[in-house]
């Protein structure tokens, strides 16, 4: 089907916009990437999977301003052992960053590898191509095609300590788009952390490729300024026996979009996609996730849990695919939302499709206000109602926190949950 | 220690009323018993005072070592000492017991302008608590009442009470779900700790909880007012003759 014109001239505009860095082996990935794009076109508001979530802000030629939120506490994973790769405004910051050297792992800075031959290019752009069917995903195509940095994770065995990306956000202005990749060899076991606003808008794409028996852990906490905008793309492939566990907590934001598209292709395999988000006004936060089981014996969670208030909005899009073959297949998916008032509302379109007859899948949806009868046993042992409130706040949030595998890092975004509440405490 | 004067309350949703003049004064060191039928609004009474939402006082005082209770929130009256020992403890997921026995206490204290617990003080208190209530280590630490069985909840809304040390007690219904061995040890726990400073109420159907905590004061509640008052005796009546007969003597 032709384009309409509206949107070619949409996604041409955005394009003018942009120079693509034309070096090396990743040439040729991105200019299929822009072929690609442009024969589907930026996101508009009449596509399927973009009814809930206005896409104008992430598309439009310029980014609108954020301003950066002001703060002196103590930033997410600050305590914890770790190696720092930090963005600011979506450029590697060298300075800031620790030595890109760990036992285990090879990490290189995608815009200094310009050699025409380098392992990346099996993969860059290739997971995101494969996740573009059966739906579209035009911002990563763009993002395929116009990343300016990233960084390049070879892993190889068990790193020490977790690699930690953190995006500072200094312009109010900033519109950054980076690229990384991560290959996670046989038996290799990695863990990914991500904090911070990056831009004022941000375009992120991974693309994860977990070997047989290898596993990878990501938590992420995305930035506070409540200004920014985020679109984020997660790809990844799965082998055999494999394990792959990403958790993001999203605390503010006037738009965030996270695309996570995982596909299960050799038997045993683990997947699990969780998220917290907490919305406060004009706060929109859309999930959206395709999980493709392609092999038998196959688990995956998709566990969501969002609290809105003062007329957020939370948009939950997953689909659970099982091809045929797939049997022994376990898929679990629940989204739930706490709404805090009645102008605040949560979307939530649950999709299975099954084409296997042995297989256990189960999906749920809900939206509830605080229990009544909880807040009242709670007070009436003498917690203030605030607290109480907050108390049963965290206890609905903790089945996706739950699924944080490390304890320090799961009490982490906890105390993240508790102290965004405490601050919105009387 | 409590002092109810003619407390009418309807229900806010419809025009019911539930209590029709309540009159009652519970002493401090005293242990009051209220008993009747099923619908005679006793626990409606123990929620009323202890402030749940929903219901609207129409007439009447309840006051609470002379603070009006009907006039402050569930919080505060907490924290002026009134405990209410649910008849259906509440489950809640996701908050571990120590935490929330924790957060209870500490936000009484601060209320009543004291120091919080420290965490080692507040530990030994509670395993010490704990012990004699035989709830065990993993009780603690799970969530709320969360799995928790009949017998369970009731020896944990006990260890609240304990570790809150409440001036006035109200026990709504708290033998209802448990068998002879369980609600001994629920009897115990209550027993010591009665002491001159603290009353109690407590509200039951049976008349065998009372074998086990032994009331000063018996009152029969019917049809939304204490239609009679008399001494343990009273209970063991009820007992052996029913309500019918003493409902038809009052009427």
């Amino acid at each position: 089907m032709a384009l309409a014109q509206v949107k070619i001239d949409a996604t041409e505009e955005r394009l003018n916009t942009l120079d693509m860095p034309q070096e090396g082996w990743s040439t040729a990935a991105r200019k299929d990437a822009l072929m690609r794009l442009r024969s589907m076109g930026l996101p508009s508001r009449r596509d399927e999977y973009w009814k809930y979530t206005r896409p104008d802000t992430l598309v439009q030629p310029k980014a609108l301003d954020a301003a950066v939120l002001q703060t002196d506490e103590v930033p997410v994973f600050d305590g914890l052992e770790r190696l720092k790769i930090v963005f600011v405004d979506g450029v590697f910051s060298a300075d800031e960053s620790d030595d890109l050297v760990l036992e285990g792992v090879a990490i290189e800075r995608l815009a200094d590898a310009t050699a025409d031959i380098h392992w990346a290019k099996g993969l860059y752009g290739v997971l995101e191509n494969k996740g573009q069917n059966p739906v579209e995903r035009p911002l990563a195509a763009l993002n395929t095609a116009y990343a300016t940095d990233g960084v390049l994770i070879h892993v190889t065995g068990k790193p020490s300590k977790p690699i930690s990306m953190i995006y500072r956000h200094i312009s109010t202005s900033s519109d950054a788009i980076l690229h990384h990749i991560v290959k996670i060899d046989k038996g290799a076991e990695v863990t990914i952390l991500e904090n911070g606003p990056a831009a004022a808008r941000f375009n992120k794409c991974m693309e994860i490729d977990v070997a047989d028996t290898a596993t990878f852990h990501h938590v992420r906490a995305q930035g506070r300024d409540h200004e920014r905008r985020a679109a984020t793309h997660m790809f990844a492939r799965l082998g055999t026996e494999s394990t792959f566990k990403s958790f993001t907590l999203t605390a503010n934001g006037v738009m965030t979009r996270n695309e996570c598209v995982i596909e299960l292709t050799g038997d045993d395999a683990h997947a699990t996609v969780a998220g917290a988000a907490l919305g406060d006004g004009d706060f929109h936060h859309d999930d959206t996730v395709f999980i493709t089981h392609d092999a038998v014996n196959c688990e995956s969670r998709q566990v969501f849990k969002k609290v809105l208030r003062n007329g957020a909005t939370g948009v939950f899009q997953g689909k659970i695919l099982v091809k045929a073959g797939a049997q022994k297949t376990d898929g679990y998916q629940i989204s739930q939302s706490l709404l805090l008032d009645e102008d605040s509302q949560f979307l939530a379109k649950p999709e299975l499709e099954i084409y296997a007859d042995d297989v256990a899948c189960s999906h749920g949806s809900t939206s509830g206000a605080i229990d009544e009868e909880a807040l009242f046993y709670l007070r009436s042992r003498g917690v203030p109602v605030g607290e109480a409130t907050d108390m049963l706040t965290l206890s609905f949030l903790a089945e996706a926190v739950e699924e944080i595998e490390d304890g320090a890092l799961a009490e982490e975004i906890n105390e993240c949950l508790a102290a965004w509440l405490a601050r919105r405490r009387d | 220690m409590l002092n109810i004067k003619n407390l009418h309350v309807s229900l806010e949703e419809e025009d019911k009323q539930i209590l029709k003049g309540v009159d009652l004064t519970v002493e401090a060191g005293k242990v009051h018993a209220i008993m009747g039928p099923n619908g005679s609004g006793k626990s409606t009474l123990s929620y009323v005072l202890s402030g749940k939402e929903g219901y609207e006082v129409t007439e009447g005082s309840a006051d609470l070592l002379g603070e009006d209770l009907l006039e402050i929130d569930p919080e505060e009256r907490a924290a002026l000492g009134l405990f209410l020992a649910f008849q259906y403890p509440v489950e809640i997921p996701g908050v571990g017991n120590m935490t929330f026995l924790r957060t209870a206490v500490n936000s009484q204290r601060k209320a009543r302008g004291e120091d919080e617990m420290s965490a080692s003080e507040f530990l030994k208190a509670v395993r010490e608590r704990a012990k004699s209530l035989k709830i065990d280590a993993d009780m603690l630490k799970r969530p709320v009442n969360v799995g928790f069985s009949g017998g369970e909840k009731k020896r944990n809304e006990i260890l609240q009470m304990a570790m809150l040390e409440p001036k006035m007690c109200i026990l709504d219904e708290t033998d209802s779900g448990l068998d002879v061995d369980a609600m001994k040890l629920v009897a115990e726990g209550v027993n010591a700790l009665r002491n001159e400073g603290r009353g109690f109420l407590v509200i039951t159907h049976y008349q065998r909880l009372l074998d086990h905590i032994k009331p000063d004061v018996v009152h029969i509640m019917a049809n939304g007012r204490i239609v009679k008052t008399g001494g343990p005796e009273l209970a063991l009546e009820v007992e052996q003759n029913g309500y019918a007969d003493i409902l038809a003597e009052v009427a």
